[in-house]
């Protein structure tokens, strides 16, 4: 039975299992790729997106549990500190693979909307559920710092 | 649903032959067609026209058509033949190539290759896409602006000297005329390649891009969610399939009960897939596939599927017993592999001896992308897409597994997720052709997370011993190494368990001590799972094992670690192992473009411990612990600051690194390696091991296999790149060996804690809970 889903701000029609996960009807029903599939389990935040501005790890929310609420993906993140972040992401080259990226970003805009000046501490607490195995989490916590001083 | 027998007992693609580490031409892929295929792909062969002088430059073609194609609006197509997976080999190619071309960079667009032996090696590892391809690449570049120009000045009918190539346009000095490269590319085409003699490379002073920090063509698309990874793949009526496989290597499936899978939402059919027989290689593991319309069908499916698996020769493996025994394999003498002066005597005449045993679990690339391939059947035309480290590898293994020419076999390689090592094995591809081929319908195989940490090409597990003989003076007089562990070969030839020359050159071998006597080893080992290549390989036990000992060696003379390792290394030489018996492949690179340069190595040591401030009081709880490592022909030092807390709690504050790559093409993307490979490094060292019961591997996600997270991640992180005019080195993986023996060093020096066992913590623990073993 299709629902509608909003995503990025569109409405969407799914036709998918009941329970299946949001991240598996953006991905291989919607074809929105950005968001990625890493552990299945919500321990590598990879599959990061917003449901109404708040980040859930879409592998484990299940997409039937959505309706009448906002989806934001990496494809449909903007904003000013989204801006930020790009523009402080491109300015160091943070990304290397990229595949932990989208989460990374979905994870650093949601910090930077609640707290525009976070400490170490502060960014360890938001990013710690978010794994790089290219490990560039320096470049991650200078990035987050750089965009919070640009807005 | 069975495979048919003819491709459930394929052969084994060819890897027969002498075996080595080589990662290049494993399977045998022939380089001796790449010149005639390029000649017939780019037409030079045509009556009048002169034969191409380029085909065969040291590096192989640089024939402009193969790397260049430059379209009427000017943008600059740079075709990359190796795979993006993170080192930014897209920009760095890029960069070789536009700056020779004297291309305008905001023109440049990167096309990705097919696997195609036209381009000769496209196996991304081994650190060496620059090291391959830095001087043919320019050749191509610097051609084809030979031919922009000399095109302007036939339509100018000026004189060639009046004019030049600049940022994307071809200017006639004296009228000022100027023309686009767009404007003059069909006509540059129809010209004569020029020969390497005839070209005018640029000096070093001239270039534009390469060495300078331009920015990634990957960001940008990374950082907007764009851009196709393995998983990403899309096929009209695609289907998402999952594979359940035998817990242990080469064990069989026996009774499927596939009603409770197929009554699964979404799933569409089970698929048995053809036991794996000796040897792995690259061969997929057998199993039962579930092709559902969503991956989360297919993983459903798999959950509810009843199989019963039948016990291999594995089902014994366990890994805590292998330990035991592997640590026994080094206490007892073993074949010789290196051998200068006399060990035996020398120890024995020793005023203090030193021995140390150390031991480094199974680990797991874990890429975060986990290894995805869609498999498409037109007729008996096959297409695949996936996230490989070497498309060619891929397409001579789907030949022959499947048995169907090559021709008929299209590869392509998409962003890789970081890959490690393990994205250079195309198993999950060929699983991904056979269940399309069975499905008649494009198919995309994802591997979850415990399927990629449980059927793994592990890296190798591994016990070492190292005995010196100091002399009164602390001065080393005696070094012996012993090493022991499951080889990579075994998966290409499953009654190997001897190592490979090559592996044994990865900080064995080469050990660069400049000590009066020393002797390498090696002792025997049976693989019982898949061992494959993982980021910086051997090297990572090895540097482990020689870069501590070093230290320990430091500590019972009551020597600074410092100075006692630059003393070790001794005066600045070329070193070549093979004078002392060794069969020291050196990374394939010529020994007269790379030599062992210890003075390099030494540099690298002084500069880092600069950085680091090394002798400075620190406070209690605190400490720097030092290492150096030579491979992928470039030379890195690292010095780590770790603080532990008086209940044990390790923290990272600082890690700098000094690294010598030769000549560098962009030096921020070098940086983000050196620091990537570290933490790497780090975080394997402190959590990582893959173990075994009954041949089953026990790790399933990311709980019980830990990587460092960015609250654990170094604070801060200083890179020095060391301005260089030698060849380029490697710089993917040399980052990576000398990060597991520094942060011992540190812990040594913060607590009087000596690591010899792998990993430090472990999945759970968080805190060192060893007493002081000093
Ligand atoms: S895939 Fe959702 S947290 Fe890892
Ligand atoms: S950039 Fe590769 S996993 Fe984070």
């Amino acid at each position: 039975m299709a629902i509608t889903l909003m995503i990025n701000r569109e409405a969407r029609a799914v036709d998918a299992a009941p329970g299946t996960p949001l991240l598996w009807v953006l991905r291989d029903h919607l074809g929105l790729t950005g968001t990625k599939f890493g552990c299945g389990i919500a321990q590598c935040g990879a599959c990061t997106v917003h449901v109404d501005q708040v980040p859930v790890r879409a592998c484990v929310t299940p997409h039937d549990a959505l309706e009448g609420q906002s989806i934001t993906t990496i494809e449909g993140l903007a904003g000013p500190q989204a801006d930020a972040i790009r523009a402080a992401w491109e300015a160091a080259d943070v990304p290397q693979c990229g595949y932990c990226q989208a989460g990374q970003i979905m994870s650093a805009e949601a910090l930077l909307r609640s707290n525009p000046a976070p400490t170490d501490a502060d960014i360890d607490v938001a990013m710690n559920g978010n794994l790089c195995r290219c490990a560039t989490y320096v470049s991650i916590r200078g990035a987050i710092k750089a965009a919070a001083g640009k807005l | 649903m069975d495979i048919p027998r003819q491709i459930a007992s394929p052969q084994a693609p060819a890897a027969s032959g002498p075996l080595s580490l080589s990662r290049r031409g494993m399977l045998g892929v022939s380089g001796a067609f790449v010149m005639g295929l390029a000649l017939a792909a780019c037409g030079r062969e045509t009556p009048g026209v002169a034969v191409n002088p380029l085909t065969d430059v040291k590096g192989g073609d640089a024939t402009p058509s193969l790397w260049i194609a430059i379209e009427p609006s000017g943008a600059v197509k740079i075709t990359c033949h190796r795979s993006e997976m993170g080192q930014q080999v897209w920009t760095a190619m890029a960069q070789i190539v536009a700056d020779e071309l004297e291309a305008d960079w905001s023109q440049v667009e990167i096309v990705q290759a097919l696997g195609d032996p036209k381009y000769g090696d496209q196996n991304t590892d081994g650190s060496r896409s620059v090291r391959f391809n830095f001087h043919r690449l320019r050749v191509a570049g610097a051609a084809m602006r030979s031919m922009l120009e000399e095109a302007a000045a036939r339509r100018w009918r000026v004189d060639r000297s009046g004019v030049r190539a600049d940022l994307g346009k071809v200017i006639h000095a004296a009228s000022g005329r100027v023309l686009g490269y767009g404007e003059l590319a069909e006509a540059a085409d129809r010209l004569p390649i020029p020969a390497e003699a005839d070209l005018q490379i640029k000096p070093r002073e001239a270039w534009r891009y390469i060495g300078k920090e331009v920015a990634s063509l990957t960001v940008p698309k990374i950082i907007r969610g764009q851009g196709t990874y393995g998983i990403d793949v899309q096929r009209p009526g695609l289907l998402y399939a999952v594979v359940a496989r035998p817990p242990q290597l080469f064990g069989r499936t026996g009774a499927v009960d596939e009603a409770p899978a197929l009554a699964v939402p979404g799933v569409e059919r089970v698929i048995r897939l053809p036991d794996l027989e000796p040897p792995a290689v690259f061969k997929p593991l057998g199993g039962v596939a579930i092709v559902g319309r969503d991956t989360w069908a297919a993983i459903q499916g798999r959950a509810a599927l009843k199989v019963d698996w039948v016990d291999g020769p594995n089902a014994d493996y366990d890994s805590a017993a292998f330990e035991t025994m592997l640590m026994d394999v080094v206490r007892q003498p073993g074949e010789t592999r290196r051998s200068r002066g006399d060990v035996d005597a020398a120890l024995a005449a020793a005023a203090k001896r030193v021995s140390a045993e150390y031991y480094a679990p199974h680990l797991a690339q874990s890429p975060m992308e986990p290894p995805s391939a869609t498999a498409e059947w037109t007729d008996d035309k096959l297409e695949c897409w996936a996230c490989v480290q070497d498309p060619q590898a891929t397409r001579a293994t789907l030949a022959g597994f499947l048995q169907i020419p090559l021709e008929n076999i299209k590869v392509n390689a998409t962003w890789l997720g970081g890959a490690f090592g393990r994205k250079s094995k195309p198993d999950f591809v060929i699983e991904a052709a056979l269940i399309a081929k069975e499905m008649q319908r494009p198919v995309k195989v994802t591997w979850t997370r415990e399927d990629d940490l449980r059927h793994g090409y592990f890296h190798s597990v591994s016990a070492q011993r190292l005995e010196a003989g100091l002399a009164a003076d602390g001065a080393c007089t005696a070094y012996l190494h012993r090493t022991a562990f499951p080889p990579i070969v075994a998966t290409f030839n499953n009654t190997v368990d001897s190592p490979s020359d090559g592996e044994m050159g990865l900080g064995a071998t080469d050990v660069p001590f400049a000590v009066p006597h020393l002797r390498v080893e090696s002792g025997r080992a049976p693989a019982h799972v898949r061992i494959g290549w993982l980021r910086s390989v051997a090297n990572i036990y090895h540097s482990f094992a020689v870069q501590s000992f070093a230290a320990e060696m430091a500590h019972a003379a009551g020597r600074d670690q410092k100075d006692y390792l630059l003393e070790l290394i001794g005066p600045a030489r070329v070193l070549d192992p093979n004078a002392e018996g060794a069969a020291y492949a050196n990374y394939d690179a010529p020994k007269e473009d790379y030599p062992i340069e210890t003075g390099r190595l030494s540099r690298v040591v002084e500069i880092v411990a600069e950085m680091a401030g090394w002798g400075r009081t620190l406070p209690k709880g605190r400490g720097l612990g030092i290492a150096a490592h030579r491979s992928f022909v470039s030379y890195v030092a690292t010095v780590v600051e770790v603080a532990v807390s008086a209940d044990g709690v390790i923290s990272i504050p600082h890690v700098w690194l000094a690294v010598d790559a030769g000549t560098v093409v962009n030096p921020r993307h070098v940086r983000a390696q050196m620091e990537g490979g570290t933490i790497y490094g780090l975080s394997n060292a402190l959590y990582g091991q893959i173990t075994a019961k009954a041949g089953a591997i026990e790790q399933g996600n990311f709980p019980d296999w830990r990587l460092m997270r960015m609250a654990e991640a170094p604070l801060a992180f200083d890179v020095h790149v060391v301005d260089s005019t030698s060849p380029p080195g490697g710089v993917g993986e040399p980052g990576t060996p000398p990060a597991a023996p520094a942060l011992a060093n540190a812990i040594f020096n913060a607590t009087g804690v000596r690591i010899r066992r792998l990993p430090i913590l472990g999945p759970n623990a968080d805190r060192l809970t060893q007493r002081r073993n000093a």
